[in-house]
């Protein structure tokens, strides 16, 4: 089934948040920020910008009636900076007026005054100074100390990750429109709705019941919507309750790309220690996350990093401490995969090297140390059901791993300018939100006396296609045709608490409470169906007809509708789902946080062009754990895309901030994603045949995060593409390769 | 992308003795067809054809993406009426501003829909190619301008025309399952009928038949409007709009874009004149330049993408003086020529290499423009020309570092030689010691590597955004091997370089 938004979104039809209809007297509202990384504001003056025509007025920290506070888990951030400037791009107020262009041209004219005070871009350099966001976390298995001595080979590293920029293609924004008897209705371009009537709630100081949040879809989320479309949201809110006018928030791309946070940049110091079969028995790791200069989610990042520090690989002796580094950049968020990408990056790197300094391929120490049912994580959940070994079979046997490498072997022989490299990437990834407490969910359905049926649950519908795999759930669970259900809008008045849509965990979550509310609705209208049909027998809908012994009957469910609602049965139904199983101990650092894990694997496949240090990636090959896909047409499309956002980030993506803590890579001209000429030329993916997880919906597994992770090998596949040309050199372990690094990496020490 | 830009600024002393002519330009009404609807319109020129899309004619299918021309979610086609035939062009709306529709048939992806879905849009939803579905508009116009054009080579040419188009959720792969599908229909086109064959095989409402009629039966006169003397001239805007267009609507503006009064390129006896309005795509396109240097198509494909290379011009990427403008790093090597012209009819011509004096300061009066640009072209001798660029990403991208290169060769000799370098210094850099020492030079490994001590003697980078200081000096390096390697793969041999 194609996604239900496909037909509207091909003909410009969908509605975005900069594209509702806008109530005559609305004031458009930009923010203003300070063009300092770290100072303290002497004095404001915006006598001009007021004069300015169409501006109807400026509204900073002043106005808040609440309290001045957006942060989600540590209340560290300030919706207006107040006093003091923590970033370059801290918005320190919003500007109201006629027309974006009129208050564009107010904010050249306000005049601040700032006094400097010193900036930290640098994690570790943080973390001497003791400026941490909260105290780290150190996860431990076994004991490293007394292993070391076992091992043959013993290597210790360091290496780096940088952030990445979201680049959802539609901005943040905001609507907000006050209400009679002072509610306030907001629309947002947010993953959170919840979370945004949350902090309007303190910021406003209103009670949650007067603060309606309504999220049709974002163009694009990836993360970066989840908990920083709260402060557009709360601003556009503030504006337009205390102007009492319909007040409209999109941000200009600079705006948003200066003034929101990315992934966290990481840097990470690493010990590993291998048998000579080439067991990894010890392995240690420190990371450093440049958290930024508020906590937003980076704890909860934090955690995922160390969650997945040892990827789909068992190590008996593990011990990984974080640190997350309070800078002074702009807070750093959740972005796919969120955080734990940067972690797998580490063993990956770790792995790689020691591999070099041993003289195997990469892939032999891989193979060797994939989970098994019955291992354990660090974090004391044990494995099972591993598809780690049957997803790495089923690749270097379906795609031919050994002659890929022979290929590329031979092809680097004889040829002097263009050299390969390959790298497989294997993935293990754990479903659930990892603050076991977010896992739950509510779905709304209303069944209407013509047949036709309406949806509501918490999900947020961002390209991902979750709105269509809950149509299919609802079908499937209905046994009505899928055009017959609507997705409705993800509203706090139709369903209220709801986690943001998030974690890869959005169908799973929501989709088991529709299930339920569907499943309810059948439990109260077959007892009718049996009754008009006189039988006790068991009868299934299909297709939107009564079945008995699977033949249709004459009753169709427009029949059984209506005469369930003759008969004063209610057709509306809220259910509640929750995530069993689950439990998670902070202060033993152990226990059971994901429902399951989704593995794969991946071989990619580089040619680099050694005159030029630029390089195309020929080949992809993927095997991916799906469980029982629901949707292949939707899942295929995650897989692609999360494989080419994964590369992206190691490759071309690089941001860029210079030591005073501005962003030098501003816009779509200085911070590069992958066009349509940068993806893989082949990209192969095949569906591990496996039997699914009774937690995941329909035991469709998750799909949003995981196959992200494929693009971490496009780094290692790189690097061997590298020292092909120029084997005497050990190049820095420093994401993302970009084609500079490539070509200083090429000529770097290569005639010694 | 500000790499191609027009922007003949003429001073910024010019503008108060113009500003009276500007508020009557204002007033001057802005005709144009917008999908089926004829619009008339007093809205400022200044302003971009985007806002007035989306927030005058409420057409929302139109997005914003980064109003910087570098993601394509805000493509549209302009139509333009030749000889009572209508040519489509994709570009940005972000871009371009209103007054630039002037006389044109601007379709959006509302244009192109049907009570059904169009070819285009089924083939994007059979393919999955749209997720998130904001940038899925620009493609499904770019795409459909596409099926617009005389004619359908190739599947990388379907390819070619979303080069433009940004999407941050597919991996493409899908989005290039659905242009092939495209490719394989436009392949069955009727070249006799070719507008009719479309609108039969649901690629466009009907009414785009007429359109060449109403456009001609509303009369508009190509240069009627406006008719100024505004000192700031503007072209395809595709520099001036990325950087400063709050500032538009206060200044001057002689809108340029199109007026050409000459052929946009054409040979008269050994030179080739260029008009400076001549756009990336009229030199792309140009027969005497594919002619003569065979990879001159690729070469292109490099500077920008389609959507932008269509509106920006010749003289903007010249008068823009970035440091690494491609098509001035070309025309340097080229050892181009430019016609600058005054109002009250004064020229003088400039060789281009002494047009650049530092960091945007150029050899230019307060009232001059680049009208012509000239470039020498013996079709009897061996001229041999070749162009390197390296990006972050190879395309869609603004260079880190840029060079080309001309050389007229006699056997195993040098005879002339012009070499040039972007991002290497605070101007587009013609080198001179390097050209100068390649002359009379044979071609072989040692002179190379000479030639490359010379360049590094007068190369001067910068550490930025698009590389260290190290790195632009390697890569020029490189690049230079890259001209010899590629021009004379028999001779140079990249083992003997490095």
């Amino acid at each position: 089934m194609k996604n239900i938004d496909a037909r509207n979104h091909v003909q410009g039809k969908s509605i975005y948040l900069d594209d509702i209809p806008e109530i005559n007297g609305t004031l458009y509202a930009v923010p203003f920020d300070a063009p300092v990384g770290h100072a303290r504001i002497v004095k404001m003056d915006f006598t001009k910008a007021m004069n300015m025509p169409g501006i109807a007025r400026i509204i900073t920290a002043a106005d808040i009636p609440g309290e001045n506070q957006i942060g989600g888990i540590i209340p560290d951030e300030p919706l207006f900076a107040e006093g003091e400037i923590h970033f370059w791009g801290h918005p320190i107020g919003i500007i109201l007026g006629t027309s974006e262009y009129a208050c564009r041209k107010a904010r050249e004219v306000i005049e601040i005054e700032y006094e400097a005070l010193p900036v930290i871009t640098c994690p570790r350099e943080a973390q001497k100074q003791n400026h941490l966001i909260a105290p780290p976390r150190t996860f431990v298995l076994g004991d490293t100390s007394e292993h070391w001595a076992e091992c043959d080979y013993v290597l210790e590293g360091k290496a780096d990750v940088n952030g990445q920029e979201h680049l959802y293609i539609e901005t943040q924004g905001a609507y907000a429109r006050p209400k009679e008897d002072g509610c306030i209705w907001v629309a947002s371009s947010t993953q959170g709705p919840t979370a945004v009537q949350k902090a309007i709630r303190k910021v406003l100081n209103l009670p949650m019941h007067k603060i309606e949040v309504d999220t049709v879809r974002l163009g694009g989320g990836f993360g970066g919507k989840e908990d920083q479309a709260t402060a557009w949201a709360v601003m556009a809110a503030l504006a337009a309750h205390v102007v009492q006018k319909p007040v409209k928030l999109s941000l200009h791309r600079m705006d948003d790309m200066r003034m929101t946070g990315k992934r966290h940049p990481y840097s990470a110091d690493y010990k590993i220690g291998l048998n000579k079969d080439l067991k990894i028995l010890c392995y240690e790791a420190t990371f450093y996350q440049n958290a930024g200069a508020a906590a937003d989610l980076s704890t909860s990042v934090l955690e995922r990093t160390l969650f997945h520090c040892t990827n789909a690989y068992f190590i008996p002796n593990v011990k990984a401490t974080a640190y997350s580094c309070k800078t002074n950049l702009p807070p750093n968020t959740a972005f796919r995969g969120f955080g734990g990408p940067q972690g797998m990056f580490v063993i990956e790197a770790a792995i790689t090297k020691v591999a070099e300094q041993i003289g195997v391929t990469a892939d032999q120490i891989q193979k060797a140390n994939l989970v098994r049912n019955g291992d354990v994580f660090s974090y004391g959940q044990v494995i099972d059901k591993s598809e780690a070994h049957n997803s790495w079979n089923a690749c270097v046997n379906t795609y031919n791993l050994e002659k890929i490498q022979a290929e590329i072997r031979a092809f680097n022989q004889s040829n002097y300018r263009f050299k390969k490299g390959v790298a497989v990437q294997p993935i293990c990834f754990g479903i659930s939100f990892t603050n076991t407490m977010m896992n739950h969910a509510r779905a709304l359905v209303h069944i209407y006396q013509d047949g036709s049926v309406v949806v509501s649950t918490g999900a947020v519908e961002m390209g991902q296609g979750v709105n269509t795999k809950l149509a299919q759930v609802a079908a499937i669970t209905l046994g009505i045709p899928a055009s017959w259900i609507r997705l409705e809008s993800t509203n706090t008045l139709r369903v209220a608490n709801t986690s943001p849509t998030a974690a890869s965990a959005g169908a799973d979550l929501n989709g088991k409470a529709l299930q339920i509310a569907c499943q309810n609705l059948m439990d109260r209208m077959m007892p009718v169906a049996q009754a008009l049909l006189n039988t006790e027998a068991n009868l299934q809908i299909k297709d939107g007809v009564v079945h008995k012994d699977n033949e249709a009957t004459e009753l169709t469910w427009q029949q059984l509708v209506l005469q369930s609602f003759m008969r004063r049965i209610s057709l509306s139904e809220q259910a509640h789902y929750s995530t069993p199983v689950i439990q998670y101990d902070k202060t033993k650092e152990k226990g059971h946080p994901f429902a399951y894990h989704v593995y794969g694997t991946a071989i990619l496949v580089v040619t680099v062009d050694c005159l030029r240090g630029t390089y195309v990636f020929d080949e992809v090959n993927i095997v991916h754990d799906l469980g029982k896909t629901l949707n292949a047409d939707i899942d295929n499309g995650q897989i692609e895309g999360a494989l080419v956002q994964g590369i992206g980030w190691m490759t071309l993506e690089e941001i860029l901030f210079n030591d005073k803590g501005k962003l030098l890579t501003h816009a779509l001209s200085t911070y590069k994603i992958p066009d349509i000429y940068s993806v893989p030329l082949q990209i192969n993916i095949q569906h591990l045949d496996t039997p699914g997880h009774d937690l995941a919906i329909l035991k469709s597994k998750a799909v949003g995060e995981p196959p992200l992770m494929y693009g971490l090998g496009a780094y290692f596949a790189i690097r061997n593409a590298v020292k092909a040309f120029n084997p005497n050199h050990d190049p820095n372990i420093d994401a993302p390769y970009t084609p500079e690094k490539v070509l200083m990496d090429l000529y770097s020490k290569r005639k010694a | 992308m500000c790499f191609l830009s027009i922007f003949a600024f003429s001073g910024q002393a010019l503008i108060p003795e113009t500003n009276i002519v500007f508020l009557e330009l204002n007033k001057m009404k802005i005709t144009f067809i917008l999908n089926d609807q004829v619009i008339q319109t007093e809205q400022s020129g200044a302003g971009t054809l985007l806002d007035f899309i989306r927030y005058e004619a409420n057409l929302r299918g139109t997005k914003i993406g980064c109003r910087e021309g570098d993601c394509g979610a805000c493509t549209v086609l302009s139509g333009t009426l030749q000889q009572g035939k209508i040519f489509y062009q994709s570009l940005t709306s972000c871009l371009t501003p209103l007054a630039n529709a002037h006389g044109k048939h601007i379709v959006t992806v509302e244009g192109f829909n049907l009570p059904g879905l169009n070819k285009v849009q089924e083939a994007m939803v059979e393919c999955s190619g749209t997720q998130c579905g904001f940038c899925t508009p620009g493609f499904v116009v770019s795409l459909g301008g596409y099926a617009l054009q005389d004619t359908h080579p190739s599947q990388d040419c379907a390819i070619s025309a979303i080069d433009g188009n940004i999407c941050r959720c597919t991996g493409y792969k899908s989005i290039e399952r659905a242009a092939c599908i495209v490719q394989d229909s436009l392949e069955q086109q009727d070249s006799a009928r070719p507008l009719d064959w479309l609108v039969e095989h649901h690629f466009i409402p009907a009414w785009f038949r007429d359109i060449p009629q109403r456009l001609e039966a509303l009369n508009i006169p190509e240069t009627a409007f406006p008719k100024t003397s505004g000192r700031l001239f503007v072209g395809g805007g595709t520099d001036l709009y990325v950087q400063k267009p709050d500032a538009l609507p206060d200044l001057p503006i002689n809108y340029i874009f199109g007026k050409l009064s000459k052929a946009p390129i054409e040979s008269i006896g050994n030179t080739i004149h260029i008009q400076g309005g001549a756009t990336a795509t009229d030199l792309m396109n140009a027969p005497v330049f594919l002619e003569a240097f065979p990879r001159w198509y690729e070469y292109f494909k490099l500077v920008s993408s389609t959507p932008i290379r269509n509106i920006g011009t010749v003289a903007g990427n010249l008068v823009n003086a970035s440091p690494i403008g491609d098509i001035t790093a070309m025309l340097l090597a080229l050892n181009a020529r430019i016609l600058l012209q005054q109002e009250n009819g004064e020229e003088r011509i400039l060789p281009l290499r002494q047009f650049y004096k530092a960091y945007k300061t150029l050899d230019k009066a307060a009232g001059e423009w680049i009208a012509e640009v000239h470039v020498d072209l013996q079709k009897d001798t061996n001229t041999l020309f070749h162009f390197e660029k390296v990006c972050k990403r190879t395309y869609l991208d603004i260079a880190s570092v840029n060079t080309a290169i001309s050389l007229k060769t006699k056997g195993n000799l040098l005879l002339e030689a012009h070499v040039s370098a972007g991002g290497v210094a605070p101007v587009p850099l013609y080198l001179d010691k390097t050209s100068r020492y390649l002359e009379g030079k044979t071609i072989q490994t040692e002179m190379v590597l000479e030639a490359i001590e010379v360049l590094q003697s007068e190369i001067h980078p910068i550490s930025d955004a698009r590389g260290s200081a190290a790195y632009k000096r390697t890569l020029a390096r490189q690049l230079f091997m890259g001209h010899f390697l590629t021009l004379f793969p028999e001779t140079i041999q990249m083992e003997a370089l490095v």
